[in-house]
């Protein structure tokens, strides 16, 4: 193909820089009309590849980004590919032609709420098309914060903002984790590529990261995904307008964890770890999503935990289809059922989540709640958006004749296959998976009911609603009318869909069984015969989940067992609070702002890293031969030091110490004199003249100072650490002293003063000449001083009031 | 100050004076004998501390009437000028050149231009020290 396609990715982006023009130019036309042109493009668009990829054929564009490091952006669409991209721009179309009679184009800010859908819109083609695993976690990462900025769309309100960034913390932490899998993967195996990755697959296994790598892959899916535990974001993110929740949080964002897994089936699946955890992982959130859906009494948050519940059922067929890298022989066509089940119950989930999202906005719309408690008997006010709601939950519960109820069989089958998968200890932990799968199935038959007869049945509730509830607009029941059909449509045209869609999907996550998607030859059918046992397992579900729907109110009580603070949210709430206040406590307990304990912290670490290095290399020598004999002098000299020194510690005035330090300095100057340096020793006579005037001066001025005769206070903290320097400086001095490595440079100078510099006196050529460039900076520094001092003494805020106030 | 300082004025005005000369000469002597910019300049400032002790702030300041901040950009402009002039001739920044010259006065000399860099060095050094005791001294 000439056309490089995978510039379409951005298509969704670069109409998002128009939306704000369009938004403020034509006030009258409602923006949503020109984002809509956008996805059905696309759409369309995508649809042209369906006949390459039946044909068990990809499609490969790709344009450099940084050829230098190898990365590119590629759009490499195989069978999973596809079904996603079509998912992402058809239900984008339908959520936008929604989102036009949902959002009122003269209260709502729709030049940011279209930013941000179509921001997301590439973000989303972009992970599924990516073949380069750099760009994407790029995609990735960008599908995060556009749905942090969506569920954050009504910002004034806090729960949207602490929803938002709870999703974000969480779906980030996964990202970050996912970068690293990825990056120990392109390590493993040499290169950026998936495709690549999965023909090096063998190698990757034997590799030591491979289970590390894993793990931080699992991480990143389950995070976004909305796994066992990391779902707790997504019910809080249901604070998001509704058209956002049915886009983002049912069919397409919740779902990239999902097209991971898949994608990277073929790199992992020889690992037992991979399939327990993706099996164990997603029917835990399974079972666990479907119990608590029965709880919630918000319309929205009731469908948030049965995404929560899909999700991880799809998961759970993920990771049973990986198990088909494992058999061979007569038990092996039925493992390849899972990973077809898992595409098409992807699809199924996609469809009739989208349009139960689109029903409870609708709910909300038109009467001003979503709380299931106020609602009731809706049914004769809203026939379309009822029967919308029935067939899509019929749908989720798994009943004829709804596509739901084909997905589900599936996928019971492939759970009662389980246990026969002797491998990796499935044949006594194996029992587990189809009862923990039925007891699920239960429970969302209980809630799919739960959701739709509470809502539409019984009888009107004496509380008014905060509207007038009627029919919403044709407009807005065009998306969820829609998104219905394909529900019933499916059930009657399995094995076209799967041809057409699930076939190449499959031959994308088991590559290395099939290469060509009319090898799968799975034939879907609504009937097994009579006594098959997901025929029996379907009716004890309906069974078992009329009773329990019928007896709710004396069930539900059961929920009230768990107290509040025991909970995950309550955990990451902790979490959060241990974070903030655990993390201000900590700095506020060493940071105590007083230099003295920094310079505590300071002289300790010095210490302590320049003595431990010392005797760790075995650096400490002493060579006694390198001394240079004792003089008379130089001995009285520092005996002279020692005693004033000690005269500055113990003075029991400034004035006194002052002096002290004045001699101190002469000493040394004394001592530059004996060691043969005039010109230190001259300026050292000066300089500390000036500077003790100086000291003495300020020591005049100073305003307002206490002055307590008083010797300073002894504190054995600090006598220890000023002992400690001092003897480390010693040490170091000495070994320092007693290794000398190369020889002085100065017999050059010694050679070239003359010569070179035409001068007598080395020390003031090396100053003026040789290496002029430092003293050139020393008087500069020596300048910002004086120009220091100047200005604060001078050019104080308060003076200047002052002297103006004077005049 | 009601004390009558005039031993210790007098004294000044002669001790200052030698102190300069000192300094001069250091100054000067600095590329063969101990001393150069630094020493010549801290010994100029203790001359002008000198004179502020026996005198007053505005008596020095309308005796020496400089302001001392310029003193130090000249210093630095003279500095930084003696290294960079040296790219002009197409040779490294900081190279320094010397020859003998025969002076009207002091006859055959040898001048060095670290020579003017030792004077940027001593009008720096003098300059930042007299503003940092100027500032301090007329806080009062």
């Amino acid at each position: 193909m000439s056309l490089e396609f995978v510039l379409l990715i951005f298509l969704p982006l670069l109409a998002a820089v128009f939306v704000p023009i369009l938004f403020k130019k034509l006030k009258s036309i409602h923006t949503g009309w020109f984002v809509l042109l956008v996805p059905v493009v696309l759409f369309i668009y995508y649809l042209s590849f369906l006949k390459t990829t039946m044909n068990g054929k990809v499609a490969i564009s790709e344009i450099p980004w940084i050829p230098s490091l190898d990365i590119s952006f590629v759009s490499y669409i195989d069978g999973l590919s596809l079904l996603f991209s079509l998912l992402i721009t058809g239900i984008g179309a339908l959520v936008v032609l929604y989102s036009i009679f949902y959002l009122d184009k003269n209260r709502e800010k729709l030049n940011n709420f279209y930013v941000y859908l179509l921001m997301f819109m590439t973000a989303m083609l972009g992970i599924v098309q990516s073949d380069h695993v750099i760009t994407l976690y790029l995609f990735w990462e960008l599908t995060s914060i556009s749905s942090f900025l969506l569920i954050g769309y009504w910002y004034t309100r806090d729960r949207s903002r602490f929803g938002a960034l709870k999703s974000m913390l969480i779906t980030i932490f996964g990202g970050l984790m996912l970068l690293g899998g990825f990056v120990l993967l392109s390590i493993m195996g040499d290169t950026y590529s998936i495709r690549e990755l999965i023909a090096n697959s063998a190698a990757i296994f034997e590799h030591e990261y491979f289970i590390l790598a894993l793990v931080l892959v699992l991480l990143g899916a389950f995070t976004k995904s909305a796994q066992f535990p990391f779902y707790i974001w997504l019910p809080d993110a249901m604070e998001a307008p509704t058209p956002v929740s049915a886009y983002l949080h049912s069919a397409t964002m919740v779902k990239a964890g999902l097209y991971l897994v898949a994608r990277f089936t073929p790199v992992f699946a020889a690992s037992e770890v991979w399939i327990w955890l993706v099996t164990g992982i997603g029917l835990l959130t399974l079972f666990w999503g479907s119990f608590f859906a029965v709880k919630q009494t918000d319309l929205k948050a009731i469908l948030a935990f049965s995404t929560v519940s899909q999700l991880g059922l799809i998961m759970s067929l993920l990771g049973a289809g990986a198990v088909s890298y494992h058999v061979e022989g007569a038990n092996a066509a039925l493992f390849k059922f899972a990973a077809f089940a898992a595409i098409f119950h992807l699809i199924n989930h996609a469809m009739f989540k989208g349009s139960l999202f689109m029903v409870a906005g609708i709910v909300d719309h038109q009467t001003g709640t979503r709380d299931i408690r106020k609602l009731g008997g809706l049914m004769s006010i809203m026939p379309i958006s009822f029967t919308v709601a029935f067939i899509g939950s019929m749908s989720m519960a798994g009943l004829p004749p709804f596509g739901g109820f084909l997905s589900k069989e599936l996928f019971l089958k492939s759970m009662i296959a389980l246990p026969e998968f002797e491998l990796f200890n499935f044949a006594t932990w194996g029992m587990i998976f189809p009862i923990l799968a039925w007891i699920a199935s239960v429970f969302t038959f209980v809630y799919s009911f739960y959701f739709v007869f509470k809502t539409f049945t019984g009888k009107k509730k004496p509380e008014p609603l905060p509207i007038q509830p009627k029919e919403a607009s044709l407009g807005m029941l065009i998306s969820p009318v829609l998104l219905a059909a394909v529900v019933v449509v499916i059930f009657f045209i399995p094995n076209l869909i799967g041809k057409a869609f699930v076939n190449p999907a499959v031959v994308a996550t088991q590559s290395d069984l099939f290469t060509h998607p009319d090898e799968v030859g799975i034939q879907v059918s609504a009937w097994h015969g009579f006594w098959s046992p997901e025929l029996l397992m379907t009716l004890g579900v309906i069974g078992l989940g009329l009773v329990l729907f019928l007896t709710m109110a004396r069930w539900q009580k059961l929920y009230d067992i768990q107290p509040q603070y025991f909970s995950l949210n309550a955990l990451y709430d902790s979490l959060l609070t241990f974070g903030e206040v655990g993390m201000n406590r900590l700095s506020r307990f060493y940071m105590t702002g007083l230099i003295r304990t920094y310079l505590i912290y300071m002289f300790s670490f010095i210490v302590l890293l320049t003595t431990a290095s010392l005797f760790i290399q075995n650096a400490f020598v002493v060579d006694m031969d390198s001394f240079a004999p004792l003089n008379a002098y130089g001995l009285m000299t520092a005996i002279i030091l020692v005693i004033a020194v000690c005269m500055v510690l113990f003075a029991k005035t400034r004035l006194a110490a002052i002096i002290a330090l004045g001699a101190v300095g002469y000493s040394v100057a004394l001592f530059f004199v004996i060691y043969k340096a005039p010109d230190l020793a001259l300026t050292q006579l000066v300089i500390e003249t000036v500077s003790v005037a100086l000291f003495l001066l300020a020591f005049h001025h100073l305003p307002g100072l206490k002055r307590h005769g008083e010797t300073m206070k002894f504190r054995l903290g600090n006598f220890i650490i000023a002992a400690a320097v001092g003897v480390m400086i010693t040490l170091v001095a000495l070994s320092a002293h007693s290794q000398k490595m190369i020889p002085s440079i100065s017999q050059y100078y010694k050679d070239t003063v003359f010569t070179e510099a035409a001068g007598g006196n080395i020390v003031n050529v090396i100053l003026v000449d040789y290496r002029g460039f430092d003293t050139l900076f020393e008087i500069a520094v020596l300048a910002i001083a004086g120009i220091g001092v100047y200005s604060m003494i001078r050019l104080r805020l308060s003076r200047k009031e002052n002297s103006d106030e004077s005049k | 100050m009601k004390a009558n300082d005039v031993i210790l004025q007098t004294a000044t005005k002669v001790v200052a004076f030698i102190i300069f000369l000192f300094s001069v000469h250091i100054f000067f002597a600095g590329h063969f004998a101990p001393g150069g910019g630094f020493v010549g300049g801290l010994l100029t400032t203790a001359a002008i501390v000198l004179l502020l002790l026996a005198f007053d702030l505005k008596t020095v300041q309308k005796a020496l009437p400089f302001d001392f901040m310029i003193v130090v950009a000249i210093g630095l402009l003279l500095a930084l000028g003696t290294a960079a002039g040296s790219i002009l001739f197409d040779v490294p920044f900081f190279t320094h050149a010397f020859d003998d010259f025969a002076l009207p006065l002091f006859g055959v000399s040898s001048l060095h231009t670290a020579m003017i860099f030792d004077a940027g060095v001593y009008l720096v050094v003098v300059g930042s020290t007299i503003t940092m005791i100027q500032a301090i001294g007329g806080d009062s």
